[in-house]
């Protein structure tokens, strides 16, 4: 890539990662020196002192989201969150069933531990969602079988925003009698999440994308009506009460629950304006160009996702463009597999808008003057490379580009 | 990705961009590659006592297929018509110092050249 020193940053992929807001850090470092003990040992104040300070937050997180202290299992991020609830539930409930459910917009994490447990021959449905990215509450009804033992269908998803009716699969799993997981990466400290009132079973989060540290997330893991077991997937001490054997994270574990804190200090009112800062995007964008499709939910959508197809142009040359300007691409030329994001595949939107899809995501420390920098300049990408796109053209000819015989290769 | 300067210069700068009248006797039109792969090009010669006077692309695609196409314009002009059927993708490969999984953009460009050359060659027979 050219210099990039020269040009303004721009960073618009907060649902990538989010920086660590000064307030979380300054809670964090006490943990790295003084404080450096290991929450496991018990016969001196270092390990009293790091152990308080996990049970602290232990009990400021498990509050946040109407848990209590002992469901909630610190991990090394929602991957291995959701790594744990899948495979954990999988193998302990082995003799109940083995069928688990969940959805075609997953994360990796969720869809990629469901295809390994196929290989231990267990069943897994996938269900297909509709051109917003919503599945079929009653598909979803009449998926869950006897020996379904899982549900996990995430609360926000990361590429398009789409909110699930978690509420509602919550009392729909209830009620048929399976556990359910969800994954709310995108979504704690953001939206509401309450796993009493959302009949929550397990629920996977990370600190890195609500401005707290990497490394380090939570499995929240019901304890009563039901109580739910699982099968540690990591062994090795039995840390987290038999659930995730390991040395805690303590600076990352107290900046997860500082994040968290600060989040929900006026949740809405920052909702509110990261909602503003996409929307003023999502304006100057549309206003300025013709045939930009949004994916995902217009409505039930996640406050800082914006993610749209600028039809007629790929996704990596657009970023070629915008120099500066950190931002995502659907674009199978930006993908380590080759592939145009299998998310938007899902929704049928077609390949070729999934090849021209941007995800912009802005956050806590988006300005004004960086969303009019940002349109200025994918408009100006996405003007320059249409006048050099033969689909653009032919478009404009008035060519119906589905009707045409390409030669592929 | 990380790009060649080449492929940057041609991005940033695409040489001979634009469209030749396709129903010309004198124009070959080659379109090649699909929207749903990701890269369609479109690449035109037009032709003088058998001579490439001017050469025009379009292309849909990510830098590296952009940088291949106009690269292929450049190479393309003046050349005759056998001189033409000589470039190989391999030479665009090395001259952009493209990177293994952008193979295929030179190989498109290459795909696309024989076309509009083959396009030009069947309107002489008629």
């Amino acid at each position: 890539m050219s210099d990039s020193s020269q040009e303004p940053q721009v960073y618009l992929d907060y649902q990538a990662t989010t920086p660590v807001d000064p307030k979380v850090l300054s809670a964090m470092l006490p943990y790295f020196q003084g404080h450096f003990g290991n929450a496991a040992s018990r016969n001196h104040s270092f390990g009293w002192d790091a152990e308080k300070a996990v049970e602290n937050s232990r009990k400021s997180i498990a509050d946040a989201i109407g848990a209590s202290s002992r469901e909630i299992v610190f991990t090394s991020g929602a991957t291995e969150s959701n790594n744990l609830a899948i495979l954990g539930v999988a193998r302990m409930y082995k003799p109940k069933g083995k069928h688990i459910i969940t959805c075609a917009t997953e994360h990796k994490a969720i869809l990629d531990p469901a295809q390994y447990l196929v290989k231990e021959g267990w069943e897994v449905t996938i269900l297909g969602v509709d051109a917003n990215g919503h599945i079929d509450l009653d598909e979803l009804r009449s998926a869950i079988r006897e020996d379904t033992v899982l549900v996990s269908i995430m609360h926000g998803n990361n590429e398009i925003g789409t909110i699930h009716p978690i509420a509602e699969i919550g009392a729909i799993c209830r009620e048929k009698g399976t556990l359910f997981h969800t994954d709310a990466t995108q979504t704690l400290g953001k939206e509401e999440v309450n796993v009493q009132d959302m009949n929550i079973d397990l629920m996977s989060a990370s600190a890195h994308k609500m401005y707290g540290p990497k490394g380090v997330g939570i499995l929240y893991v019901r304890r009563r009506n039901p109580r739910v077991r699982l099968e540690p997937v990591q062994h090795g001490g039995g840390h987290e009460r038999g659930a995730r054997s390991g040395t805690l994270n303590v600076p990352g574990i107290v900046g997860f629950a500082k994040a968290l804190e600060l989040c929900l200090e006026d949740r809405e009112g920052e909702q509110k304006f990261v909602a503003s800062m996409r929307d003023r995007l999502q304006k100057r964008l549309t206003d300025a160009l013709d045939h930009v499709h949004l994916n995902g939910d217009e409505n039930a959508r996640l406050a800082c996702n914006l993610n749209l197809s600028f039809a007629f142009v790929e996704g990596e040359s657009m970023l070629m463009g915008m120099h500066g300007i950190a931002v995502s691409s659907g674009s199978a030329c930006t993908s380590a597999s080759l592939e145009p994001s299998y998310v938007l595949r899902a929704l049928g939107v077609g390949d070729e808008l999934a090849h021209s899809s941007i995800r912009f995501s802005v956050g806590r420390f988006t300005t004004e003057e960086e969303v009019d920098h940002a349109a200025d300049l994918t408009i100006a990408t996405v003007n320059k490379l249409r006048a050099m796109s033969p689909l653009y053209e032919m478009a404009m000819e008035g060519i119906d580009l589905s009707t045409v015989q390409w030669s592929g290769h | 990705m990380v790009y060649s300067e080449k492929v940057i210069d041609h991005y940033e700068n695409p040489r001979n961009v634009g469209s030749l009248d396709k129903d010309a006797d004198d124009v070959g039109t080659g379109i090649v590659g699909a929207p749903e792969c990701g890269d369609v090009m479109k690449l035109q010669i037009q032709v003088e006592d058998g001579v490439i006077k001017e050469a025009k692309f379009k292309t849909f695609g990510c830098g590296s297929a952009i940088a291949s196409s106009s690269l292929a314009t450049e190479w393309l002009k003046g050349k005759t018509i056998e001189e033409a059927t000589e470039i190989r993708n391999v030479d665009i490969v090395e001259e952009l110092a493209l990177p293994p999984v952008k193979i295929h953009c030179s190989v498109l460009a290459e795909d696309a050249i024989k076309q509009a050359l083959s396009d030009y060659e069947s309107k002489q027979e008629n």
